[in-house]
């Protein structure tokens, strides 16, 4: 039986500057205001309303400060919301907080693992925390660590693990007592490209399993490549929701050619406009146009009749496809990077 | 250290009288308690939600997140309750002749008040200070404690200064101390037992309250 997450109206206001793992984030945007008051006031959720199908991978996407782990710590009992409320499956997670732990994995952003146990011995009190016998939880332990590659160093201490092991053993504990929905935030910061590979595997085959998963990412290729569907967020609100190919569809002239003439011509750039699909044309430096459409090869024959027609001299020609970036840009009107 | 310079120097170098090594004996031992259930408790406390977040973990398996507390207080009480023991056969072997006479069912009942009212203060501590703090904690809280704390001394040679004396029952030390001395060796000077109790429970009992009641505060941000 597959849980569902459901948020209505989500708010959290920090009286005090948010722990840094817990969401508020580096950009202080209550301080223009709260340098005058000695506390700052941080609005790290604005009234979010999320909905998360049974069985999903679902994504938060958003920048850094965006209210993405605050929304995972108001859904695991960890941070108290100001307003609104939050369900996992029938529980509510503020007054139900036993029965919701019970059905949740957490992932959290920084390794919290104890520094003076081994990588055996945290799976093994996980478990016990859940209950299980010892039997049970020291062969789950041992499955999990031959799964995150960790069995060679089960019995050393944490201490002395790199931080992509560390980050491993995090998401082995929060499979320890296979939850109902696990919640990873940001799973893939710091871990290197074949790790983060191994990492969507075994977290496809988790959910493949019918267990729903949300994440929390600002990496737009491992939203786009994991993700059933996506949220994208900023300062707390959902600016946008839908599959990944939805979110790419309904950006309007998703598609952006850069084009490179020999010389620039002026007369060019009003020509290119014309053409059908295309919205919008910047000469960028010097001889460089970028060309932002609706379509993406099929107006590579027009552009370059139209060019010869003009006498110009067509020397580069790149597409780019519609990406959650543009859609981040398209929204917010900055980069997701920033 | 504190066992043998008190207890051994002071007395056989004659600067003290020998029946003040009996006199002390409670005193140290109410002082390791308190010390060791103190910081049994607030340093985990502090270190785990502040430094290695290990706590976190904790408040995410499935029970209230003030059990996480009681667990913690228990710990510590366990832990004061062997570093009040130990004290006994070390002054039994550095001091000897202490002259003991105790009345078992009273020490039970204080040394595990006590017992409490370390751990609970620990938690009280760890949950309210933070990190830049500690030391501030230490030399602002329990040294005073300590000193006025009837640890070295009987609560009654504070006859000549009265006010003082009111002053210092607010220190829960001196219950702890006096209490211990009424059990341990009730020949000295000694406020009543019964009232010892009463101070400690009361100690106790807030103490376990505002230290829970950080504890929750501070376990959800």
């Amino acid at each position: 039986m597959a849980v569902g997450i459901r948020t209505v109206d989500l708010r959290k206001v920090y009286n005090s500057p948010p722990p840094l793992a817990a969401g508020g984030g580096f950009g202080p945007r209550g301080s223009a205001r709260g340098s005058k008051q000695p506390k700052t006031q941080v609005a790290a959720l604005d009234g979010l309303a999320l909905e998360v199908a049974p069985g999903e991978i679902f994504g938060l996407l958003g920048p850094n400060g965006a209210g993405k782990s605050t929304t995972v710590g108001v859904l695991t009992t960890r941070v108290r919301p100001t307003g609104g409320q939050a369900w996992i499956g029938e529980f509510d997670v503020w007054k139900q907080q036993v029965a919701v732990k019970r059905l949740i994995g957490v992932v959290p952003q920084r390794p919290n693992l104890d520094f003076s146990l081994t990588a055996h011995e945290i799976l093994a009190f996980h478990g016990a925390y859940f209950g299980q016998g010892s039997k049970e939880r020291n062969e789950r332990a041992a499955t999990l660590l031959e799964k995150f590659k960790l069995t060679d160093r089960a019995n050393q201490m944490v201490r002395g693990f790199s931080g992509g092991m560390m980050q491993r053993l995090s998401i082995a504990r929060a499979m320890m007592h296979d939850p109902q929905v696990l919640f990873l935030d940001e799973p893939s910061a710091g871990l290197d490209p074949q790790t983060r590979i191994l990492l969507w595997e075994i977290i496809r085959e988790y959910n493949a399993a019918g267990k729903t998963v949300l994440l929390t990412t600002h990496n737009m290729e491992e939203a786009d490549a994991l993700c059933k569907r996506l949220a994208i967020v900023d300062h707390g609100r959902m600016i946008a929701s839908g599959t990944p190919q939805e979110l790419k569809a309904s950006i309007p002239g998703g598609y952006l050619l850069r084009l490179r003439f020999g010389k620039q011509y002026p007369d060019l750039l009003q020509r290119l406009q014309s053409l059908g699909g295309v919205r919008e044309v910047r000469s960028a430096d010097g001889t460089g146009t970028d060309v932002y459409a609706d379509r993406g090869g099929s107006l590579i024959p027009e552009i370059a009749a139209l060019a010869a027609s003009a006498g110009a001299e067509l020397n580069d020609v790149h597409i780019s496809e519609p990406s959650l970036e543009n859609l981040f840009l398209h929204h917010t009107g900055r980069s997701l990077r920033d | 250290m504190f066992v043998f310079i008190f207890g051994r120097v002071m007395v056989q170098s004659g600067y003290m009288p020998p029946q003040y090594k009996s006199l002390l004996l409670p005193g140290i031992m109410a002082i390791s308690m308190i010390f060791t259930g103190v910081w049994a408790v607030a340093m985990p406390v502090i270190a785990e939600f502040q430094f290695t977040k290990e706590i976190e973990d904790r408040l995410l398996a499935p029970i209230q997140n003030y059990w996480l507390a009681v667990e913690k207080i228990f710990a510590g009480m366990v832990q004061a309750l062997i570093a009040g023991l130990v004290v006994i056969p070390l002054a039994w072997l550095l001091l000897r002749p202490v002259e003991l006479n105790i009345n078992p069912l009273g020490f039970a009942v204080v040394t595990l008040l006590v017992a409490l009212f370390s751990a609970s203060g620990g938690l009280a501590l760890g949950c309210s200070v933070n990190q830049q703090h500690i030391g501030l904690m230490f030399s602002m809280v329990l040294t005073p404690m300590i000193f006025f704390g009837c640890a070295y001394y009987p609560w009654s040679a504070l006859n000549s200064f009265p006010i003082l004396q009111k002053i210092v029952l607010i220190n829960p030390l001196v219950y702890a101390s006096e209490g211990l001395r009424g059990t341990l060796v009730p020949k000295f000077p000694h406020l009543s037992t019964a009232a010892v109790i009463a101070a400690l429970l009361f100690f106790d009992l807030l103490l376990l309250f505002i230290g829970l009641r950080r504890f929750e505060s501070k376990s959800v941000s």
